[in-house]
């Protein structure tokens, strides 16, 4: 999966899993955790978003909002969320 | 039975919930305001059989944490009325989601109805649902239901009814959390049981967990030390063990028992493919043509609202002149009283003012209706957040700003679907600076004064962009400081796109246009009393008038036989004479104290008092310079009024700049 994603945007980390924001178009990953506060992590949760759930990227254009495919419902996110939540 | 029960409506945002409620009590709704928060508070009435129902519409939560008002005010009522029945309305194409929040308010103990909406649609999807089966995972009834059709009402209705006949209190269905998790939960759960105030509002399982989630609300309630210190002590347990927070766990363990109860009972038959929304989205959210189509799409709606809109609001206009002309009638002509100045001028003149934009909002709202209801509002928010983003706001809060443009009192009102409140107070602070339709009279009036021909245009476009430029660099100063803070981050669910229907949207256009109507109307109505009576008292004292009355005898008595004349004379007498009762009266003495001030903007008294007439309504401006200026009743196009200005207030470049103001 290609670095669509500003390394100076998301904290630079070199990780061997990936922030949601890097994955691209059309790809298909699975949730392992959010690097945020609990608040964030609460909403995220109602949404359906807490580890272990599938995600669809329907769409990343690298640097603003993405739309993603969570629990068969659309959810759009901004782009410093998606480089919060680290998947694989 | 009771007299009357109370029913309360919850469910996610575009679960179908408003239009449920719509169906079930009709007209019979009212709508208003939660004390202390922006969040609206719906309430209507409907009869089933010989049951008397009050239905409450809660605000559209995706759950019942503590992180926005609405779930706050949606929890207090569930806890604090205490209704007879919570319906939680559930998206059935969207199942797992939306039972996210029925988990949350089964934990709560109330007798719960589940009504899965959309039916159609999930069975579309080919979703087969064992209703029996997932009725015993989550202790309530489940009622299919097709909202926008209005199917499924009278099923809805006879399973609230025999939910609260079978009156006894719904066992409790518990969430196993599992091992690590509910030997914590017990043992705060003791703590809680020993606080007795506490414990006797909220059921004690219910508070440990919400400890443990680290419930904002809750921990605000909890004096206790000993409590707090449990909770700590669990938290720190959980996240050794698990390797992650409580918080995480819980709403895992939540979602665990959705998916195993879905895993049962529901079947799924065809794959979910790209369905005619996304195609649809291909096109709208498309990187190249979002824009366009957005813009596109604004322009039309305003087209909608001012070139519809026109006609009414002539019409309005002249059946207010016509009323002030009528009830004028029953006074004999001529006369003086206050009681005809105070009715037609002050009230009529008043609220005139204000109604007369009612079919101009009325259009406004129905086309935001229709692009909410559609669900094209939540692609707009998306396309326009990231340059939103850049001045440090909301995509949601382009729309306000957009509305403003044609009025600044729904733009102020449509602030309310930004949840943060500093990102919504920005929105709303600098929404105003957007020229707004009541502008335009200003602006034709003084821009072909001062500026010749060719630069007109482009200056009233210039005005446009100062007032968007202001906007920005407003927006970008207060948040980086007076309201410095986190934006709210950027989450927001698209719905599928769906075909408004023309009753829902209809209500839903009455609703927003009645508040307006209502709020507006009570505060400019009051406004205008009170600037009636600054630009009329106090009156001239009688010599002054004396000395008009005598003008007006003299022109009576020349030996001019020309009427044409005579009148235009008497006109001028009766000009000269309102400004000097402006000149003399509250408004005009307020006019004469500002000066000062307005001076250094080149202002003098005169467009100070004009000023303050302004403040009700901006168009009262034009009226009040004309009266001010002995031009009698003036409107922008008066070129007289012009003419004036020009001489008054010598722009630098013009060659009589030399003069001095009169």
């Amino acid at each position: 999966m290609s670095r669509l994603c500003d390394p100076r945007r998301c904290g630079g980390k070199e990780k061997r899993n990936m922030s949601l924001a890097m994955v691209d178009s059309g790809s298909r990953v699975w949730l392992l955790g959010v690097e945020a506060g609990s608040e964030l992590q609460s909403r995220l949760a109602a949404m359906g978003l807490i580890p272990g759930i599938a995600i669809d990227v329907v769409s990343n254009t690298g640097n603003g909002p993405l739309v993603i495919m969570v629990r068969n419902s659309r959810v759009v996110l901004g782009h410093g969320m998606a480089c919060k939540i680290i998947v694989r | 039975m009771k007299e009357e029960l109370a029913v309360a409506l919850a469910g996610n945002p575009n679960a179908g919930k408003s239009t449920i409620f719509n169906s079930l009590t009709g007209t019979r709704q009212h709508v208003g305001n939660y004390p202390g928060v922006t969040v609206e508070r719906k309430e209507g009435h409907c009869r089933h059989g010989n049951v008397a129902m009050k239905v409450i519409d809660l605000p559209g939560t995706y759950s019942l944490t503590a992180y926005s008002a609405e779930e706050v005010v949606a929890r207090d009522v569930i806890i604090e009325d205490r209704p007879d029945v919570v319906v939680d309305i559930i998206d059935a194409s969207n199942l797992e989601r939306n039972l996210y929040l029925a988990v949350q308010i089964m934990e709560l103990g109330v007798p719960l109805v589940l009504a899965f909406n959309m039916s159609d649609m999930a069975r579309a999807s080919g979703y087969q649902f064992d209703l029996e089966k997932l009725s015993r995972f989550f202790g309530a009834p489940i009622v299919e239901t097709v909202g926008y059709r209005g199917k499924g009402m009278d099923e809805l209705l006879s399973a609230i009814t025999a939910t609260v006949e079978a009156g006894k209190k719904p066992e409790q269905v518990h969430i196993d959390y599992g091992r690590e998790l509910e030997e914590e939960i017990s043992a705060i759960k003791a703590l809680v049981r020993e606080e007795g105030a506490l414990a006797r509002k909220y059921d004690p399982r219910w508070l440990a967990i919400k400890l443990l989630e680290k419930d904002k609300d809750i921990f605000s309630k909890i004096k206790s030390d000993a409590i707090m210190a449990q909770v700590k002590k669990s938290s720190s347990r959980i996240e050794k063990i698990l390797g992650e927070p409580p918080e995480t766990a819980i709403a895992g363990a939540r979602y665990g028992f959705i998916s195993g109860a879905c895993q049962e009972a529901v079947r799924s038959t065809i794959e979910m493919r790209h369905t005619l929304s996304d195609k649809i989205d291909a096109v709208v959210t498309n990187r190249i043509l979002a824009l366009p189509i957005f813009l596109a799409l604004m322009y039309l709606v305003f087209q909608l609202t001012f070139t519809l809109g026109g006609p009414p609001m002539d019409w309005m206009d002249g059946f207010f002149g016509w009323l002030g002309g009528a009830v004028g009638g029953l006074w004999p002509a001529g006369s003086d009283s206050v009681l005809k100045s105070l009715i037609v001028d002050g009230i009529i003149g008043g609220v005139g003012g204000v109604t007369v934009f009612l079919p101009n909002i009325l259009l406004l709202f129905l086309a935001i209706a229709v692009l909410e209801a559609s669900g094209y509002m939540a692609r707009a928010a998306f396309i326009m957040d990231r340059i939103m983003h850049s001045i440090g706001l909301h995509g949601k809060s382009f729309i306000p700003m957009l509305i403003g443009f044609g009025c600044s009192v729904p733009a102020i009102m449509a602030t309310r679907t930004i949840e943060n409140r500093r990102d919504r107070l920005t929105t709303m602070l600098v929404t105003p600076l957007m020229s707004c339709g009541a502008r335009l009279p200003i602006y034709m009036l003084i821009i072909p004064a001062f500026f010749p021909k060719t630069w007109q245009a482009p200056m009233l476009g210039l005005i446009y962009m100062i007032g968007i430029a202001l906007a920005v660099l407003s927006a970008k100063f207060l948040r980086s400081t007076l309201l410095k803070g986190e934006s709210v981050p950027f989450v927001m669910e698209l719905p599928p796109y769906r075909m408004p229907t023309l009753k829902g949207v209809l209500l839903h256009m009455w609703e927003r246009g009645w508040l307006y109507l209502k709020k507006v109307g009570t505060v400019i109505l009051g406004i205008s009393i009170l600037l009636w009576a600054m630009t009329n008292y106090p009156g001239l004292p009688d010599n002054e008038k004396a000395h008009f009355d005598k003008e007006r005898n003299i022109i009576v008595q020349t030996r001019s036989e020309d009427d044409g004349e005579k009148a235009a004379g008497l006109a001028a007498i009766d000009n000269e004479e309102s400004e000097a009762a402006l000149r003399h009266s509250m408004a005009g003495r307020i006019g004469h104290a500002l000066e000062p001030l307005l001076k250094p903007m080149g202002f003098d008294w005169k467009i100070g008092t004009a000023l303050i007439g302004a403040f009700a309504a901006k168009e009262v401006f034009v009226a009040q310079l004309g009266i001010v200026y002995s031009v009698g009743k003036a409107k922008e196009g008066s070129q007289s009024l012009r003419d004036k200005l020009q001489k008054n207030y010598p722009p630098p470049w013009s060659p009589s700049a030399s003069c001095s103001s009169a």
